[in-house]
C-alpha cells in the first residue's frame, strides 16, 4: 500500500521502562512473558481494501518486532459513524478479506474489528481473534449505544455472550495459553460484563475502541479520557488482569478519535503514558508473572463468593419474573 | 424584541470553561484531516476583522501553514474603517496575505432596483453576497471553505442562512462566544480583535449584545445550562435565570432549527434522502 501524506507510516517502537525490554530470542517453555502490539490506527471510513492493506502491513512490522498479538481498534477494517454503509462494507467469516486476514495471523496473533454478516443477515459488530491462520474466536458486540451521538442498534444486531477463550499467542514462545475476554468499547460501560469474564477465568481483557473525544468543558483534559483512564485502571486492578486497550485515531464527519491506547497491569498501573493522538504501533511486555504477583497481593478473585452474587441474581430474576 | 433584565448572578463561566489547549489541538487536527481527506490542501477564510474569523484563520494556519490560507477582506462603503485594519492586523500577524473585494458596487446595484429595503434585507443581502464571493474564491484557488459561526450564534439563529452560516467545514461550532474569546487569548491573537465589542458590522455602530438584547456571558450561561446540561426551566431558575429569560432564549432556539437543518424533502419513496437515506459526509473520502 501506498502511504499517502495524510497517513504517515506508523511510529513503531517497543514502549520504555522495566517491563519493555527486548524480545528474547529463541523459544524457552518455561517464559511467561509475550509482546502485545496495540496498531492505534484511523481506518478509511467504508475502504475495507485499504483498511485491509493497512492491517497486513502493521502485522508484519508488529511481527517484525517480535510481538505475539496485535490488537486493532473497534472497526478497524471499516472505520466507526457507518450509517449505511454497514450492509456494504459487511465481511462473512469464509470472505477473501477476512481469510487474508486469518492467514496473516500464521505469525503473530491478531485482534481486528470488522462488520459481521451472518447467514441470516445480520450484521454484527465484531472483533475477531486469529491465531495460527484462523478466525479462533469471535466476540460480537453486546452493547450497542444507540443514544447521544451513537447509532449502532439502528445499524446492527446485538452479540448476546461474554466468553473467555485461550489465546495462543505462541508465535515467539509456546507456552501455555493466556485465558482472554474481548470487551468492545460500549461493553466496557457495564461491569457486569467485565465481571463475567473474570468469572470465566481471564487474565487479560482485550478491549477494541472507537471512542469519539468530546468533554471539554471541565477545565481538565478530554472528558472521554479522563472515563477511559478510571475505567481501564479499576478493571485491571479489581480484576487483577491485564486490560489491552486500544483505541482509534482520526476524524470523521467532524467527529474526532482520541487515542490513548493502554496496556494496563494487573495491579492497576499503566505500563507506560498512553498512546499520543497519532497512528503508531505500540508494543508493550506482559507477563503471566505479574498477574500471578497480583492475585497473591489481591486475591480478590479467590475471594469472590460466586455463592451469594448467584442467590442474590435468583432472587432477583424471581422477581422479575412476579412483576 | 423582548426586554428582559436576567440577574447577573445567573452568570456562571466557570462551566464554560475549556481546556484550550486539548480544544486547540482538536480543531487544528480536525482542519487538517478533513481538508486533507476530500483531496484540498488550501482553504479560504473571511475575515471580517472580528474575533470568530480572526479564531478560525488561526486554527487553519496552524493547520495547513498560512501559505494554505487565502482571507478575503469584503468590505461594503459603510463597513467601519477599524474592521479592516483589525482584519489586516490578524493577516500580518498570523503571516497570511489579505485579498480584498469591495462588495459594495455589487450590493448598491441590486438595491438600485429596491432603493426602500431595509437595513435586515441589505444585512442578509451583504451576507449572501459574501458568501457566493468565498465560494467563488473556494473554486478559483481549489480551496474549501471554513466556516467562523459559533454555537451561540447558530443556536440563537444570529445569523443569515446560506450567508455567514454557509461553509464547508466550520471549526467553531462547537464553541460558545465566551469560548472562542477564551481559546482566541490562549492562541495569542491581537488584543484589538479580542477586546473590542462583537458586531456583525452590517451597518454602522451595530453591536451584537445591544441587538440580540443581552450579554454574550449571560446568555452562553444559559445556553450552556439549557442545551448541553438539558436543565430543566425549574432548574434554570434555582440557578437564578429569569422565566422570561430563559422563555425568549428558548423560543430563539426553536425559531431557528430551520436554519441548523437541511432544506426539507417532500417524501414520497420507500428511501428519501437523509431520512432513510443514511451516508455519512466522510463517504468515499
Amino acid at each position: 500500500m501506498t502511504l499517502t501524506e495524510a497517513r504517515p507510516a506508523a511510529d513503531v517502537a517497543l514502549a520504555s521502562g522495566p517491563h519493555a525490554q527486548r524480545a528474547a530470542t529463541g523459544t524457552d517453555p518455561e517464559r511467561t512473558d509475550v509482546i502485545v502490539a496495540l496498531a492505534q490506527v484511523a481506518p478509511r471510513l467504508g475502504d475495507v481494501a485499504a483498511n485491509l492493506d493497512r492491517h497486513l502491513e502493521l502485522i508484519d512490522q508488529a511481527a517484525t518486532g517480535g510481538a505475539a498479538l496485535v490488537v486493532f481498534p473497534e472497526l478497524s477494517l471499516t472505520g466507526y459513524f457507518l450509517k449505511d454503509l454497514v450492509p456494504e462494507v459487511a465481511l462473512r467469516e469464509q470472505s477473501d478479506q477476512l481469510q487474508r486476514l486469518a492467514a496473516a495471523s500464521a505469525t503473530v496473533d491478531v485482534v481486528a474489528g470488522c462488520v459481521l454478516e451472518s447467514d441470516d443477515a445480520r450484521f454484527y459488530n465484531a472483533s475477531l481473534y486469529m491465531a495460527g491462520g484462523r478466525i479462533h474466536h469471535v466476540h460480537r458486540k453486546v452493547y450497542l449505544p444507540t443514544y447521544g451521538l451513537f447509532d449502532e442498534a439502528r445499524y446492527m444486531a446485538q452479540g448476546d455472550r461474554f466468553r473467555a477463550f485461550a489465546a495462543p499467542m505462541d508465535a515467539a514462545a509456546p507456552s501455555r495459553p493466556w485465558q482472554a475476554g474481548i470487551l468492545i468499547c460500549e461493553d466496557m460501560w457495564h461491569p457486569t460484563a467485565a465481571a463475567l469474564l473474570a468469572r470465566d477465568g481471564i487474565e487479560l481483557f482485550l478491549c477494541p475502541s472507537s471512542s469519539p473525544g468530546r468533554g471539554v468543558v471541565s477545565g481538565h483534559a478530554l472528558g472521554t479520557a479522563r472515563s477511559y483512564d478510571a475505567m481501564t485502571r479499576t478493571y485491571a486492578q479489581l480484576f487483577t488482569s491485564y486490560l489491552v486497550y486500544c483505541n482509534r485515531v482520526g476524524f470523521e464527519d467532524g467527529v474526532g478519535f482520541w487515542g490513548g491506547s493502554r496496556v494496563v497491569a494487573p495491579d492497576g498501573r499503566l505500563l507506560d503514558e498512553p498512546a499520543a493522538n497519532h497512528e503508531q504501533l505500540v508494543l508493550h511486555r506482559i507477563d503471566r508473572g505479574a498477574v500471578r504477583r497480583a492475585r497473591i497481593a489481591n486475591p480478590l478473585l479467590r475471594d469472590e463468593r460466586h455463592d451469594v452474587n448467584d442467590a442474590e441474581t435468583d432472587r432477583l430474576k424471581a422477581r422479575n419474573t412476579r412483576d | 424584541m423582548t426586554s428582559t433584565t436576567p440577574r447577573q448572578t445567573a452568570s456562571r463561566p466557570e462551566t464554560l470553561a475549556i481546556d484550550s489547549a486539548v480544544v486547540g489541538d482538536i480543531l487544528v487536527g480536525f482542519v487538517r484531516n478533513e481538508v486533507r481527506k476530500v483531496g484540498f490542501e488550501r482553504v479560504v477564510v473571511g475575515l471580517s476583522g472580528g474575533v470568530d474569523s480572526a479564531l478560525s484563520a488561526a486554527i487553519a494556519c496552524m493547520a495547513l501553514g498560512p501559505d494554505n490560507v487565502l482571507p478575503i477582506l469584503m468590505p461594503y462603503r459603510t463597513s467601519s474603517s477599524a474592521s479592516e485594519a483589525d482584519a489586516r492586523l490578524v493577516c500580518q500577524h498570523l503571516g497570511m496575505t489579505p485579498a480584498v473585494i469591495d462588495i459594495s458596487p455589487q450590493v448598491d446595484a441590486y438595491f438600485e432596483r429596491f432603493p426602500d429595503a431595509d437595513r435586515g434585507r441589505r444585512g442578509n443581502k451583504m451576507a449572501r453576497e459574501r458568501m457566493t464571493i468565498l465560494y467563488d474564491m473556494s473554486w478559483a484557488h481549489g480551496a474549501l471553505v471554513i466556516g467562523t459561526s459559533n454555537k451561540t450564534e447558530l443556536l440563537l439563529g444570529y445569523g443569515t442562512v446560506f450567508g455567514d452560516m454557509a461553509s464547508a467545514l466550520n471549526p467553531l461550532g462547537d464553541l460558545y462566544k465566551t469560548q472562542v474569546f477564551a481559546l482566541a487569548r490562549s492562541m495569542d491573537l491581537p488584543r484589538t480583535v479580542i477586546d473590542k465589542a462583537p458586531s456583525a458590522d452590517l451597518w454602522e455602530g451595530q453591536s451584537d449584545e445591544e441587538e440580540l438584547g443581552f450579554g454574550y456571558s449571560l446568555v452562553d450561561s444559559v445556553l450552556y445550562h439549557m442545551v448541553d446540561e438539558r436543565c430543566t426551566k425549574a432548574e434554570l431558575r434555582s440557578l437564578g435565570f429569569e422565566d422570561a429569560f430563559v422563555d425568549d432564549v428558548a423560543r430563539r432556539v426553536r425559531g431557528s432549527q430551520y436554519k441548523r437543518r437541511p432544506p426539507i424533502i417532500a417524501k414520497l419513496s420507500a428511501r428519501t434522502i437523509d431520512r432513510e437515506f443514511r451516508y455519512p459526509r466522510d463517504w468515499g473520502t
